[in-house]
């Protein structure tokens, strides 16, 4: 089982021939994943790396199953981007697009809801099933990729992209290794939360406990702490708290976008507390994590 | 990116919202001339952004004369290393009734939504005190916003006739502009119910979503607004000053945000993620960061090089620590040409320069062939993100 | 000058394909190639060079007219 993709899944790239864009569908073909179009206006009719591109998202969905996409066309392109892969009936959206204010981020998420769409992102790496399919720009070129996730029981969740992989990695080292791991963007409003998402590992037998990554700024720690209490989840959750020098520089904001820390709930000191009183394990250093985990899995 | 109140106040002005009285003054002779045009007791409040000075910048006052020896004392005050943008002088009247209303961007449903409550404060702060008292109505970012949801709003605040008119033609021209100026937050803090059924407001508080500020140009540079002005808590140094310009100079990647402290470890980390995550190791471990940086996407060599010696250069800085969780997107074998090529170029050899160079992950066996012919130890992913701030830190001292 | 990337490119094999000079340019993703003075020529941008991502592209446009050697290996 996996969460959100499959054996079979099959995808997009909108933006396919972007400098960024030629790396991860590189890396994704290498990987194993079936990337059976890419769409970059004026481009139509070319090929990359053998994936043909068109000019918009219709040729391909008109003619094949698509069952995602991933968009990393430049920012003031980014939500038209979206708007056309859910009206072309996409139901699965990666934006790896960074800096797009949250107004346009909010009707985004808001139109991909009314049309059975999930939006992952923006601002955010995308997905790995460990040895099944990996749907985004996570985990760099392939060979790194196998390095740092390698199949296993840990559902893995993250505000931060590169800490998603670097969190894998230390799974993966310690033996216990990774079911499914989401990148889920950092910025104030984006598609998927924590609280979104943890009902689909809840639902996956192959995960065992699930570890997240979290920064100032947001309400999704709370939002998550309050999901496991009320639906007294049989995951054991791990969570990993950054940026608690931030404490220390109220205003000031570091790291991704949606790390300002101005309201009470939002300091580090503040999500560890309800996390831990909601039953999560709050590692102190990041190394911690595996240990974490084996404890809370008795293994 | 915080609004001055009187910024705020313009905005609102321009689309109806109805104000009390106020007159943005630059000194202590003007703050009382206005004082006096107000009549009665008035309030000033200097123009600032720093978080803190909350109760510090706002005084109330009897007379012109009080208004203009406060003035004098609020002119001095320390707004992050800057003056005050002046002081609004403001009337302060007392109405039958007081209203907050808070309008943001609720994560959990990723709608915006409006806050309101029937009485003054944030309403962030009410939350913790009254939370019985607050109602809330989310609307939408995609849709035209309908006068119907204010009208509703107003209604759950136990309006009726007039006032529930007035309401929701505030309340609906409020949302409208947020929606409009790409607000990230907009707090009315106070508007009274005056005694002849007008309402008012008194106290503003708005953000601009700072990555729209492009798109915002227009209104920003209505309000004179500087092109390079973030709003930061603080004024900008040099040394972030030039960062942020090697950032922008070059669209490949990222390098920020970037931040000086006073410490004597350069940083040359990433991602966001990690350089959160790395900056707490170091500190963790006695360290004490010149800086924060976060390198993100995927810079080009130009970059890592400008950024390495902007740290480099940094007084009191010997040494730099080039860090990072496992990367995807962003190259290691790119940072590594570009640290080693600035370090080369301010006349050094990187050995002697580089603490510990811990990037694992996308292209690293190319970095550390890189690294090896220059000399450099190259720690692979083994090395954990604790174990290699636990060395860097280790080394400098 | 370049530190890490060098690309050699076989002027005669790129000049008697038309259209390849061209393609250079086009791929490459960091403007290593422009057009030459003489038709159908490509020159290398030597202040680009070490910007290389070794994506291939190049090479698999002309594999006969262009080489990416690493400095480092
Ligand atoms: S390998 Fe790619 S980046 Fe390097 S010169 Fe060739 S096309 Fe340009």
């Amino acid at each position: 089982m996996a969460v959100i993709v499959h054996e079979d899944f099959q995808f997009i790239v909108q933006g396919i021939t972007g400098r960024e864009a030629l790396n991860f569908t590189r890396e994704c073909l290498e990987y194993g994943s079936k990337i059976i179009g890419g769409v970059t206006p004026g481009k139509g009719g070319r090929e990359v790396y053998g994936v043909p591109v068109y000019d918009t998202v219709r040729e391909i969905t008109d003619t094949q199953r698509v069952d995602g996409t991933v968009i990393t066309v430049p920012l003031a392109f980014a939500p038209d981007a979206a708007y056309e892969a859910i009206d072309a009936g996409i139901k699965e959206i990666i934006i790896i697009t960074e800096g797009i204010p949250r107004k346009d981020a909010s009707a985004v998420v808001e139109y991909a809801a009314l049309h059975g769409a999930r939006v992952i992102g923006p601002n955010c790496l995308g997905i790995i099933v460990p040895d099944v399919c990996r749907f985004g720009s996570l985990g760099g070129p392939a060979v790194d990729c196998r390095k740092a996730f390698k199949p296993g029981v840990v559902g893995v969740m993250s505000r931060s992209g590169g800490m998603t992989t670097e969190i894998c990695n230390a799974l993966t080292l310690s033996g216990l290794g990774v079911s499914t791991a989401i990148s889920i963007g950092g910025d104030p409003v984006i598609g998927s939360t924590y609280a979104d998402l943890i009902p689909l590992f809840e639902a996956d037998k192959d995960t065992k406990a699930v570890v997240v990554y979290s920064e100032p700024g947001g309400t999704a720690e709370a939002e998550l702490a309050r999901w496991t209490q009320e639906h007294k989840s049989r995951l054991p959750i791990v969570a990993f708290v950054a940026g608690r020098f931030m404490d220390e520089m109220p205003g000031m904001s570091f790291g991704h976008a949606g790390t300002v820390v101005n309201k009470k709930v939002d300091s580090p000191a503040d999500k560890m507390r309800r996390m831990r009183e909601a039953g999560i394990s709050v590692a102190e250093e990041i190394g911690d994590i595996p240990n974490l985990v084996r404890e809370r899995i008795g293994n | 990116m915080r609004f001055y109140e009187f910024e705020a106040k313009q905005l609102l002005e321009k689309h109806g919202i109805p104000l009390v009285q106020s007159e943005l003054v630059k000194t202590a002779d003007e703050a009382k001339t206005a004082a006096s045009k107000i009549g009665g007791p008035v309030i000033l409040k200097a123009q600032v952004i720093a978080p803190g000075l909350t109760t510090a910048s706002v005084q109330e006052v009897a007379d012109p004369a009080g208004a203009k020896a406060a003035a004098a004392t609020l002119l001095g005050l320390d707004d992050g290393g800057r003056k005050p943008n002046g002081i609004l002088v403001e009337a302060r009247p007392t109405g039958e009734a007081v209203y907050s209303l808070s309008f943001t961007y609720d994560g959990t449903t990723k709608l915006p939504v409006i806050a309101a409550a029937n009485m003054a404060g944030k309403i962030d702060d009410l939350g913790d005190t009254h939370p019985e008292r607050i109602v809330r109505r989310h609307f939408s970012a995609l849709y035209p916003f309908s006068d119907y949801i204010a009208k509703e709003l107003a209604k759950s605040l136990v309006l009726g006739g007039n006032d529930l008119k007035r309401m929701t033609r505030i309340v609906s021209g409020l949302a409208r502009l947020f929606l409009k100026y790409d607000l990230a937050d907009l707090d009315i803090t106070s508007m009274v119910k005056l005694g002849e059924g007008r309402f008012a407001v008194l106290d503003v508080e708005a953000d601009l979503e700072i990555e729209a500020r492009h798109r915002q140009r227009p209104m920003l540079d209505d309000l004179g607004f500087a092109k390079d002005d973030l709003r930061q808590v603080r004024e900008p140094t040099k040394f972030e000053l030039e960062g942020a310009r090697i950032d922008a100079e070059d669209p490949r990647g990222i390098i920020s945000p970037i931040a000086e402290f006073d410490g004597n470890i350069g940083l040359v980390i990433g991602a966001g993620g990690g350089s959160l995550t790395l900056t707490d190791a170091v500190r963790k471990h006695g360290g004490r960061p010149a800086n924060y940086a976060a390198i993100g996407g995927n810079p080009s060599v130009d970059k890592a090089r400008r950024l390495t010696k902007l740290v480099l250069s940094k007084p009191g800085v010997d040494k730099i620590a080039v860090m990072s969780n496992v990367v995807s997107n962003t190259r290691a074998d790119l940072v590594a040409r570009g640290v080693i090529k600035g370090i080369t170029e301010l006349g050094f050899e990187p050995k002697d320069k580089i603490l510990i160079f811990r990037v694992p992950g996308a292209w690293e066996a190319d970095a550390a062939k890189i690294l090896q012919k220059y000399g450099v130890e190259y720690c692979d992913r083994t090395v954990s993100i604790s174990e290699a701030a636990r060395r860097a830190v280790e080394k400098v001292s | 000058m370049a530190m890490f990337i060098r690309v050699d490119v076989d002027k005669s094999v790129i000049e008697k394909t038309p259209g390849l000079a061209d393609k250079l340019v086009e791929v490459c993703p960091v403007n290593i190639f422009k057009v030459g003075s003489k038709p159908s020529s490509v020159e290398i941008v030597e202040d680009n060079v070490d910007e290389c991502t070794l994506c291939d592209l190049c090479m698999q446009a002309s594999p006969k007219g262009v080489r990416v050697v690493k400095l480092y290996e």
